[in-house]
């Protein structure tokens, strides 16, 4: 009887997992959303007139970031993987490492604005379309702030021990959401690239 | 084998006996993260922000119908900076309609409506213990009433509140120089739209995630209640639409505070030339909208889930056309998105552009008529059981016929030139939104009234309430088509002293009688709603005979909604004097095998094992008359 009743309680934790998994899909189509908005912003704003638009090159250093964002989710890849294989050190190691990657990605893109600074593209600007490279920038570091915090929860989970169970389902959303951040800066990248 | 251990605990502390947990006042009462508590909490401050909603209407609607009498007590209670020598000052006048407009909205029908009843029914109609995330339930809750507060504080600063109109264009809205409204004012407006959204945001996503993730056993979608789906549909263009108007703000803030020129261009104020130049304000209007038509939908969807469950309930018969009111919903579900330009006609939008949007927006009629006859082909020859709540379900049918109809004019590009920004539209969307949406919601107050609260509410001040309300609001309203037939603009503070509208001051004095009525009526709903949590009659564990799984819930909460195992669903929730069955309603716990006297073939969805049994079950008893007949 009591293992029924566990068994029937370990089926609805898990339901109230997957659940939970699913809002984190979710949220990434909402936070999506917001930048598709500044997407078709930026096109009818810049097909206002032929003064509009870019009118630079965009600076290498996001190549830079990019390469770094690809590598971080490799790490936080190979960090899920160890967490699932109970290789806690391993786990730990690589979570720590794609923080640190993040922060590199994090300095890149305030590197970039400063060369982008440099050149007379500044935020403030009648020429709104380069104001708009830093709002999608800027609002995408917001999210990888976001996103540290939560890597951050996931490596704290990690040292002070909690269970098997909720340590991985922490790595699996930190590793989904993260490789979601790593895509949304592609998606970003290729479309003010295809703008420039 | 550690994996499996760890599980096992922790699954026993996490539901160690529902019921008896160990709750202080403050987890029960304030950061409660159960459903029950927290659809309380959205809906005690839906109330409050409505009838603080409610007051500032009242005191506009003083002004529009004595532009030139003084009212000493408004300068007692308004102050001499507002309402100097008993009259409400220009700025402020613009203030009341732009917050009177954004609470109604977006405070009381989409978070009171919405964070309400989605909180309170998805766990109880599909069977769960509770939402995906209890935890983000109750930061959904709290981001909400910290953006009531910031909302409400921007009438304590000496700038006064936002004064833009509930939709804040640009330029007004973006340069504090140009009205006082434009200050520290909008910058509130601003935040707390901010955390508005993102508590939206956090409860959208829980109820989807529920809905599609946490159903009870038996309960596959075409089991649900039409509530769930108005509610999973809204909160699926919540999710998509709100992510938007946080973009169209980020930009405003920016322009506001930063300088850039998003929205901005060619501006002179008080003969200085602004700096920023090349924006475009139509573009916010673009964003704005984007959000701001779905919004709509968003307003009304669970109004038409809430009223569909209650009309079928006290008429006594399924509802009529269960799928086509599903598909209706989905299908304004997509239309929502695809017609906000029907805003913008006038913004020199290219005329093929207009008519794209106007055809979209005449198609939404579809899906709204066929939920408007299928309605009526519920209350058709039904039993129908006059509850306040069917009342008030009946009174949102009436607006949504009533208001949509306007839609059909204010929706052509060619006659929208002649209604836009007249009383027209006001008259338009205060019957299909306003009023259809909070009867929706009052319905759904009295109608869940017993579940939310264990007692029912008094019907006689239900009536008393229905009936001024229901009269108050059509007086309200009615009159403002013909006053933007002839020209009338919105939100305009002394129209009547233009010679060529003086005709409507009349017309106005009675607009504003008929609304302090109304608005006098509501404390029949607050004494009735506030005195019954202590003095109503207890409430039975199924007061209105329902078939949803809410009713099988003890009267008294418990963490966790069910003592023992969760109730499996056999049937859809519509089955209400189902011929052959001894009452005239079957709960959806009750499997077919109970009820073989009514059972019909299509019950089995072609099950040949249960069609057989069936069949072999009608054949043993089989009526004995129809044997002599032979």
């Amino acid at each position: 009887m009591i293992a029924m009743v566990q068994y029937t309680q370990n089926k609805e934790d898990l339901a109230q997992q997957k659940a939970k998994k699913f809002n984190l899909w979710l949220g990434m189509i909402g936070m999506f959303m917001m930048f598709a908005a500044l997407s078709s912003g930026f096109i009818v704003y810049t097909a206002g007139g032929v003064d509009k638009g870019i009118k630079t090159l965009l600076p290498h250093a996001f190549i830079y970031s990019t390469l770094l964002i690809i590598l971080s989710s490799v790490t936080m890849q190979l960090a899920y993987i160890a967490a699932k294989k109970t290789q806690f050190a391993r786990q730990k190691l690589l979570l720590v490492a794609t923080l640190i990657l993040g922060f590199g990605f994090f300095a890149i893109q305030v590197y970039a604005w400063g060369v982008l600074s440099s050149r007379g593209v500044v935020f403030v600007n009648n020429n709104a379309s380069q104001s708009f490279i830093y709002v999608f920038t800027g609002m995408h570091l917001a999210h990888i702030l976001a996103g540290i915090i939560v890597l951050v929860r996931a490596l704290v989970g990690r040292i002070s021990g909690v269970n098997q169970v909720s340590n991985v389902f922490r790595m699996d959303l930190a590793a989904l959401f993260w490789h979601f951040l790593g895509i949304l800066w592609i998606y970003i990248y290729v479309f003010l690239l295809l703008n420039q | 084998m550690s994996n499996i251990a760890s599980a096992d605990t922790h699954s026993l502390d996490h539901h160690d006996g529902h019921g008896h947990h160990h709750e202080s006042f403050w987890t029960k009462y304030v950061f409660s993260q159960d459903h029950k508590m927290i659809a309380k909490q959205f809906l005690i401050t839906g109330i409050i922000m409505a009838v603080f909603a409610m007051v500032l209407s009242i005191l506009f609607r003083l002004q529009l119908a004595w532009p030139d009498k003084s009212f000493p007590i408004l300068e007692l209670f308004l102050g001499s900076k507002w309402a100097e020598g008993g009259r409400i000052n220009p700025e402020f006048f613009l203030a009341l309609v732009t917050i009177h407009g954004t609470i109604m909205v977006f405070f009381v029908l989409t978070a009171g409506l919405s964070g309400t009843f989605s909180n309170l029914l998805i766990p109880y109609q599909l069977g769960a213990r509770d939402m995906a995330s209890p935890f983000m339930n109750m930061l959904s809750y709290w981001f909400f009433f910290a953006a009531c507060v910031v909302m409400i504080s921007s009438f304590f600063v000496e700038s006064g509140p936002a004064s833009a109109g509930w939709t804040i264009y640009p330029p007004l809205s973006a340069v504090p120089k140009a009205i006082s409204g434009s200050g520290l004012g909008m910058t509130l407006w601003l935040t707390s739209m901010v955390m508005f959204i993102i508590s939206q945001v956090l409860g959208g996503t829980n109820y989807i995630s529920t809905i599609l993730n946490m159903r009870t056993k038996g309960m596959d979608l075409w089991k649900m209640p039409l509530t769930i789906w108005a509610f999973f549909l809204t909160a699926i263009v919540g999710l998509l639409s709100f992510p938007v108007l946080v973009s169209a703000v980020v930009l405003l803030i920016f322009d506001r505070s930063f300088g850039t020129s998003f929205y901005l261009s060619d501006l002179v104020i008080q003969g200085q030339i602004l700096p920023n130049e090349g924006g475009s304000p139509i573009l916010f209007q673009h964003l704005f909208w984007f959000l701001g038509h779905p919004e709509v939908y968003i307003v009304l969807m669970p109004a038409l889930g809430l009223t569909s469950e209650v009309i079928s309930t006290n008429s006594r018969k399924p509802i009529f056309g269960y799928h086509a009111m599903v598909y209706s919903l989905v299908g304004i579900t997509v239309l929502s998105f695809i017609v906000w330009g029907h805003h913008m006609f006038v913004t020199g939008m290219n005329p093929f552009l207009g008519g794209v949007f106007m055809i979209t927006t005449l198609i939404i009629a579809v899906p709204s008529a066929v939920k408007s006859f299928n309605y009526l082909a519920t209350l058709w020859r039904g039993n129908i059981r006059f509850t306040p709540a069917m009342l008030f379900a009946i009174g949102m049918v009436s607006f949504f016929i009533s208001g949509g109809l306007t839609g059909l004019y204010v929706g052509n590009s060619a006659l929208d030139i002649n209604l836009h920004d007249t009383y027209f539209v006001v008259a338009h969307f205060h019957l299909v939104m306003g009023s259809a949406s909070i009867f929706g919601m009052l319905c759904g107050v009295y109608h869940w009234y017993p579940k939310m609260f264990g007692r029912m509410m008094d019907e006689k001040l239900g009536y008393l309430h229905f009936w001024l309300t229901f009269v108050g609001a059509y007086f309200v309203f009615f009159p403002m088509h013909f006053m933007g037939i002839d020209g009338v603009p919105r939100r305009y503070y002394a129209f009547t002293e233009f010679p060529f509208m003086e005709k409507w001051v009349s017309v106005n004095i009675f607009i504003t009688w008929s609304a302090i009525i109304a608005g006098l009526g509501q404390l029949a709903f607050l004494w009735n709603f506030f005195t019954s949590m202590r003095f109503g009659k207890v409430a039975p564990q199924n007061p209105w005979g329902s078939n949803t799984l809410e009713w099988t819930t003890p009267v008294k909460h418990i963490h966790g909604n069910w003592p023992g195992e969760i109730p499996t669903v056999y049937r859809w929730p519509y089955d209400y004097s189902k011929p052959g069955h001894d009452e005239d309603f079957i709960p959806q716990t009750v499997p077919f095998s109970e009820t073989m006297s009514s059972n019909l073939p299509h019950d089995f969805e072609g099950n040949p094992e249960a069609e057989r049994i069936q069949r072999e079950w009608e054949l043993a008893n089989k009526p004995l008359p129809e044997k002599e007949t032979e």
